[in-house]
């Protein structure tokens, strides 16, 4: 019996390279410099930033359930809602403090979600995406008629009182600038740490040919509970970022905390930035940041702009800003794939 | 007496609904996309009617003149310009796109027609009603409205099963490829299908202002009713549509009788309840187990 020798390999498979270890590397030291915002940088910087880190934590998340889950979603924002009203029930009814009711929040999103998905995970393709609007819109509601005088029915409800009453000005922007950095830097990091394990490659399988994916035994609805768990607690964080940030919410219209309008801007991110790539959706809420900032922020013609945008970059640049220079370039600065190179 | 009388407002009721959801029916059936813009496109219909209601001095029934065939047009060329390159880039983007055009129509017709309420009016036939007892009344134009549900449905039936338009209709629907082999121009029937999926929801959306007021935010609103309709009845089933139309109706005229701030409330659980009714029988009783059910294609 003589050994078969095994063929000579002539690609290596890649993960890590000198250029994306450099990136996450300097990513990470970007975090840590951006920590040190407060001290370096004037408050009315540290207020955009903090709109820059949450829309991030808003586009990873609902990049993290189409672009990896293949599941379209435009009902994220009701844990949105959630996660806000969550800080304001906990800190104002139950005069927690503040920042502790944001962390839980996060948690009740993200436990409020598992029910969630029971329900609307065995939707397709566009009966999810309205099924997820109706919970959306159910929650609102159920908001709105609540009489208790915290949650504030349908008028809405302010967290002023539990953060002025501990905190100054000053003080509230800098911790709220720490937490949506932190948020946002952690999310990043456990979609990063999933998405490179066993699960994150079933996932991509998922989003690939679902049924091709059951057919050699990826578990597709566990891997898809997941995604919608940790999106369900991403946006409830964002949701409490969003009320530490703004201060007064209102639970009805596609302008309020549990409007369609976060959806609008989620996929216009996604969208423009590259689904179904790491990198792409904090590009797009860096787009959408500098549109919000210099173009306009509000109003009809904002919402015009992000709808047509939206359009014209699914028609005409599918793969969105970063997809398409990684197609181009072969980059991957996140690396949470593997890439195939030949031997040289 | 009144439960009586809130079941029968919601069985006509549900007539505004199948009206409202058959285009979405029509164009799930046919394409297996939904339109998140379908409701959007419904109140475009409408505020088209108030625009010639207010300036040529019209009737809003004479409006329905022009604005359906506008809206075959609208809906023929959203297909050959938007949609048809969507559903060739995949499952996603038609729902992405529909999204965004959702968006866009909403907040142009708040440019143009500012955030204020309005509504079209419906006519003699408007406040009329069949008073049978002191309790129970029958409104003439809800009745109207059903009656012109079900005479749409049966014509669009009719058109399926009997003419040719409608042969490579399901011909398509059942499969593209094969429908192409024998000499269907699926561009084509696709394009047709959206037309008369647009003026459907244009003929819905001006009987919608007729009955009750509309502001440029209550495109998703109608959207979402329209979903429930469709999926209570079972998707893609034209009758389905009228019977989840009439239960969502009743669900909501019977929530309301409740407390009236439950009327949306109503509609939604009830589908919800659907959902989940469904899901425990197709996954075969209780026997949920994760990931080893069947993916269905």
């Amino acid at each position: 019996m003589t050994a078969v020798a095994a063929p000579a390999p002539t690609a290596r498979v890649e993960r890590w390279t000198w250029l994306s270890g450099g990136f996450t590397a300097a990513l990470a030291g970007l975090i840590g410099l951006l920590a040190f915002g407060p001290v370096l940088w004037s408050q009315n910087a540290l207020n955009n930033l903090i709109q820059l880190y949450f829309l991030v934590v808003l586009a990873v998340m609902w990049n993290a359930l189409a672009g990896y889950g293949g599941l379209v979603s435009v009902g994220q924002q009701a844990f949105i809602g959630i996660g806000a009203y969550a800080v304001v029930f906990l800190s104002l009814q139950h005069s927690l403090e503040p920042y502790l009711a944001m962390l839980i929040a996060t948690l009740i999103g993200a436990a409020v979600s598992i029910p969630v998905a029971a329900v609307v995970l065995w939707l397709r393709g566009g009966a999810f995406a309205i099924g997820t609007w109706v919970v959306a819109e159910a929650f609102a509601i159920l908001v709105s008629l609540d009489p208790n005088p915290a949650i504030g029915g349908g008028t809405g409800t302010s967290a002023l009182i539990p953060f002025n009453t501990r905190y100054t000005p000053t003080q509230r922007l800098n911790y709220t600038y720490w937490a949506s950095l932190g948020t946002a830097a952690v999310l990043l990091a456990i979609l990063f740490v999933l998405l490179r394990s066993r699960l994150g490659a079933s996932l991509q399988a998922i989003r690939d040919d679902e049924g091709a994916a059951a057919s050699v035994g990826v578990r597709v609805l566990l891997g898809k509970g997941v995604l919608f768990v940790l999106a369900g607690g991403g946006c409830a964080a964002a949701g409490a970022l969003i009320l530490a940030w703004q201060l007064s919410i209102q639970p009805l219209g596609p302008d309020s905390i549990f409007g369609v309008n976060w959806s609008a801007k989620m996929i216009f991110m996604v969208l423009v930035g590259g689904l179904g790539t790491f990198e792409g959706p904090i590009i797009g809420a860096i787009v959408l940041y500098l549109l919000q900032t210099y173009v306009s922020s509000s109003g009809v013609w904002y919402f015009v702009m992000l709808g047509g945008i939206a359009i014209g970059f699914a028609l005409l640049l599918p793969r969105g800003i970063w997809g398409t220079i990684q197609e181009r370039f072969n980059v991957q600065l996140l690396p949470v794939g593997y890439r195939l190179r030949g031997r040289s | 007496m009144t439960w009586v009388n809130s079941v029968i407002h919601g069985i006509l009721l549900g007539g505004v609904y199948a009206l409202l959801a058959t285009g979405l029916s029509l164009m799930f059936g046919v394409m297996r996309i939904i339109n998140l813009a379908h409701g959007s496109l419904a109140l475009l219909g409408a505020y088209m009617a108030f625009l010639l209601v207010e300036h040529a001095h019209i009737s809003a029934y004479l409006a329905l003149v022009p604005v359906l065939p506008g809206a075959l047009v609208v809906g023929y060329l959203l297909q050959r310009t938007m949609l048809e390159r969507s559903l060739r880039a995949g499952v996603l983007v038609p729902l992405l796109t529909t999204f965004g055009l959702l968006i866009v129509i909403g907040n142009l017709l708040q440019e143009f027609f500012s955030p204020d309420v309005h509504s079209l009016n419906p006519g003699s036939i408007g406040p009329a009603a069949w008073r049978i007892t002191s309790r129970l009344s029958i409104p003439a134009f809800d009745a109207l409205i059903l009656g012109i549900a079900i005479l749409v449905l049966g014509i669009l039936q009719l058109v399926l099963t009997r003419t040719q338009i409608g042969r490579e209709l399901r011909a398509t629907a059942a499969d593209p490829d094969a429908a192409e082999l024998v000499g269907v121009d699926s561009r084509a029937v696709y394009a047709r299908a959206t037309a008369i999926a647009v003026a459907t929801a244009a003929l819905a959306g001006v009987f919608f202002a007729m009955r009750s007021t509309f502001d440029p935010t209550a495109g998703p609103t109608q959207l979402i009713y329209a979903f429930e309709a469709v999926v209570i009845g079972g998707m893609g089933s034209l009758w389905g549509t009228l019977a989840g139309g009439i239960v969502l109706g009743v669900s909501q005229t019977v929530g309301a009788q409740i407390n009236p701030q439950y009327f949306a409330l109503a509609g939604h659980v009830v589908f919800l309840a659907v959902l989940v009714a469904r899901t425990i029988l197709e996954s075969g009783g209780l026997r949920v187990r994760l990931g080893l059910r069947r993916v269905a294609t």
